[in-house]
This record gives structure tokens, sequence and C-alpha cells, in this order.
């Protein structure tokens, strides 16, 4: 291994500032493509003039630097830390929660998180989430993700039983989207994590929502089916974009997988709404 | 958005009698911004009998809380929250007179009876819109609950929000006519 790299905290906070107004302000390209395609697959009027609206916010909201979804999300942070690097003058965490409390306050962001109990706004939208994983190497990549709360409110993880197979995953998974219908602002993508412990999977679920839109599973050609089937099912269902009906109610559906217990199926299912903001960066 | 109808509020029965499921409406006039503490608060005001902080007869609420208004601006952005949080308060407010909500998801079984008994309306907006939403208001105003942040209940002046009506006085649901009963 080489010499240790020493990271500035200041770096990393204004990275993770950066990265955030971006992400909060400028829906990202593969997104855009994946809206305009759809807008052609539509086959419903309606449909097809929500999507125009979605596109035309997103051009109102890179123009005007103003937020894509008032929603601006509870700061989630993905971290892989190269085990080369030393970070100087300050905590990871705490140059990370900087950088959060800086950019929710230039942006003009909604502060959206609060105490579970009293419900009293902790004023500057932290504490983030953050995700440390070390790696290798002497650089730190950087993920951001602000994720809205009414998507969140949809997502799930379940014990399915070990036997049930890949069609029960396929049933638990289309049941799901179809349980969350209207309510997080389809059309969605669905994020889902299937293995590892209860907690990995989850992990696994959101994680899958980084990969960008358009990008199939290359992996694991049995999830890249898997992929193409649950997204055919959903967009049967004819709920279209925001319920009102139609044939786009996801935009995609990612897979990631890990071993399980033989006991266990562990099953996450996080969904996205359209607005699906994160940004990245290597320091 | 086209073939739409334009509306005014404060509603009376016989305009949301006149709206049926999958209308397209724009929306004008005088609204209340509530959310999930608001209308805790809202509850607590009635159980107490005191008076509510604003006139709810023909009232509509936006289930909102925007983003803050940055310097030179109306608002910040703006766009309905889920609405099914809101549910254990609706019929309440419906007797109370409110005559209109505002926002995205399903509603329960309860809040669409309501809706039938109390002759009131539930329009959809688009969520995740909000930076194009926010030219729709013309100007805010705080009502009550500033305690309560991106949660105060605020009075929009509305000039022509696209909408579209979700579930109407006759027990209609959009939501709902869109599915096929397909089998998985």
């Amino acid at each position: 291994m080489g010499p240790i790299r020493e990271i500035d905290s200041k770096l990393i906070t204004e990275t993770v500032k950066r990265l955030f107004l971006e992400a909060n302000t400028c829906l990202g390209a593969d997104v855009l493509t994946a809206l305009q395609i759809s807008q052609v697959r539509e086959e419903s009027a309606l449909g097809r003039q929500v999507l125009a609206r979605i596109l035309e916010n997103a051009a109102v909201a890179r123009e005007e630097s103003a937020p894509i979804c008032q929603d601006t999300g509870l700061a989630v942070v993905f971290v892989e830390l190269g085990q080369g690097v030393h970070v100087a003058g300050g905590l990871l965490n705490a140059a990370i929660e900087e950088g959060v409390r800086q950019a929710y306050a230039e942006g003009f962001f909604r502060k959206s998180v609060c105490d579970p109990l009293s419900r009293a706004n902790t004023g500057d939208n932290t504490p983030a989430v953050i995700h440390i994983l070390i790696a290798a190497g002497d650089r730190i990549r950087l993920t951001v993700m602000p994720k809205g709360g009414g998507s969140e409110n949809m997502s799930s993880v379940t014990m399915l039983l070990p036997t049930v197979g890949r069609e029960g995953i396929r049933r638990h998974v289309v049941e799901s989207v179809l349980k969350a219908g209207p309510n997080p602002c389809p059309p969605v993508i669905v994020g889902v994590g299937i293995g590892g412990s209860m907690e990995e999977s989850l992990i696994l679920a959101k994680k899958a929502l980084l990969r960008p839109l358009g990008q199939k599973n290359s992996r694991d050609e049995r999830l890249k089916d898997l992929e193409q089937d649950i997204l055919a099912d959903v967009n049967r269902m004819g709920g279209g974009p925001q319920g009102f009906g139609g044939s786009v109610s996801a935009l995609a559906v990612h897979v990631e997988m890990k071993p399980c217990h033989i006991a266990s199926l562990p099953v996450a299912v996080n969904i996205q709404c359209h607005v699906a903001r994160h940004r990245e960066a290597i320091i | 958005m086209q073939n739409s109808r334009s509306i005014k509020t404060p509603l009376t029965d016989e305009l949301c009698a006149s709206l049926h499921a999958g209308d397209m409406i724009l929306l004008n006039g005088e609204v209340f911004a509530a959310r999930d503490a608001a209308h805790h608060r809202l509850q607590e005001t009635l159980q107490r009998g005191e008076a509510l902080p604003f006139d709810i007869r023909g009232a509509v609420i936006f289930y909102a809380g925007p983003s803050p208004t940055r310097p030179g601006r109306i608002i910040g952005s703006i766009g309905p929250t889920t609405s099914y949080r809101m549910d254990p308060f609706a019929p309440l407010l419906m007797e109370q007179g409110m005559k209109g909500m505002i926002g995205k998801g399903k509603r329960s079984a309860e809040v669409v009876a309501a809706m039938q008994r109390y002759k009131s309306v539930y329009f959809g907006a688009i969520g995740g819109i909000a930076a194009l939403t926010a030219r729709c208001v013309r100007s805010v105003e705080l009502v009550a609950y500033a305690d309560l942040g991106p949660e105060a209940i605020l009075r929009l002046e509305l000039v022509d929000m696209p909408v579209v009506v979700v579930n109407d006085t006759q027990g209609r649901d959009l939501y709902e006519e869109a599915l096929k009963r397909s089998e998985l």
C-alpha cells in the first residue's frame, strides 16, 4: 500500500454541499431521458400531459436553481472511503453533516427532519443518514441522495419463505408497487434488495436506486430478466403517471442481490418517486 | 392542462356536485396550505370547543408544506404531500364545512364516504413539479402555527392551478377506475 493521502475535512464539506445543491435543483440526464421516452410510450392523453408538466418543471427548476420538489428530502449519503485516506482537520461524519447544513440553508431547501416523538424540527435538515464502506485506494467517493418522505413511506422489507422462489419474489414486488399506487408520485423507480440479512436487503434496495436509468443489470442475467418482468407487470396495471391512468407507472426496476441464510429470503422494496435525485463525486 | 374547466373558491354544494372524477380543473382563489402537524392542532382546537384559526366554510385545504421563499419571490417550491396521513382528520373538517382537499394519493373509505355525505371533493395535484406549481401562487400569508415551520398554515391565492378530480360527491374514484384488475 502506498503512502497515506490526507484529505481536508473542509473539502468533504464543500463537496457534499455542492452535490446536494445540484441534486435538489438539476434532475439527472438519465431521468430526463427516461421521462422523454415514457412520454412517447404513454397511451393516456392525461398521462402524457402529466409527463410533459414533469419535464417542464425540471427545466424551470434548473433555470431558477429552485428545488424540483418542495420535499428536498432526508439527506442520505453513501461514502466509499479508501483505506489509504486520512481525513484531516475534523471528523468525517461531522464534515458531511456540515455540508448538508450549508446546502439546505444556502439552497433555500425545506428542512424536513424532526424529533420522532415531539415532531420538533431540527432546523437544519440534520442529522444525515450516512453509510460508510471502506474501499481500496486513496480516494473518497461521495454519493448524495435527497430522499423524499412520500415514496419512502411506501417502502418495506419482508422475510419471504425461502421456497417461494423467483415467482414469489416477483409477485411480492408487483403487489408492493400496486399497494403503493398513486401515493409515491408515479412514475416510480423500484429498488429491490434480495438476500443478505434484514438490514442488508434494505441497503441493497436503496443502492439499487443509484444505478443510472436505462442501464440493465450487468452482473446477473437472472436479475436482468426479473427486472424486465416486474416492470412489464407494473406497467400493465393501468395506474400510470400520478395514478390518473396510463401505461407508465414505473420508469425502471432495479434489483440487487446477495447470498442469505438458508432459513431466510429477505426482500426489500424501496420506492423512489420520479424526482430521482442523486449526485456523485470522487475526491 | 388542456380541456380544463376553471373554477374559483370558496366551493358551494352545487359547484361540488357538478365536479366528476377525471375532470381536469384550473383552480383559482384562496386555499389553505396545511399538513400533518397543523391538522393535529386543528383537531385539538375543535376538541377544546374553540374556533379554528380560519373560516373553513367552503374552504379548500391544500396538503402542502413549501420550501423556504428566496428573496424577491412570492413562495418557494410547493406541491402536494401524500393525503392519507390527513385521513383521520378530514371527516371532522368536512363536518365543519370544508368543501375541498388538494393532495396526492388514495383516501380511506371513511373519507370517501364523508365526501358523499358532506358534498366535498378531493383534487389530485401533480406531485414533484413544485417549481412549476409555485408559479400558480400569487400571494401568501401566514394564518397560524408559525412555530411549525414548514408545517404552518398558510393562505395562498391561486391562479389557474391544474388539478384533477379524484373523488367526487357521487363516490367515484379516479384511481380505482384507472386500474386494470389483471391477474399477477
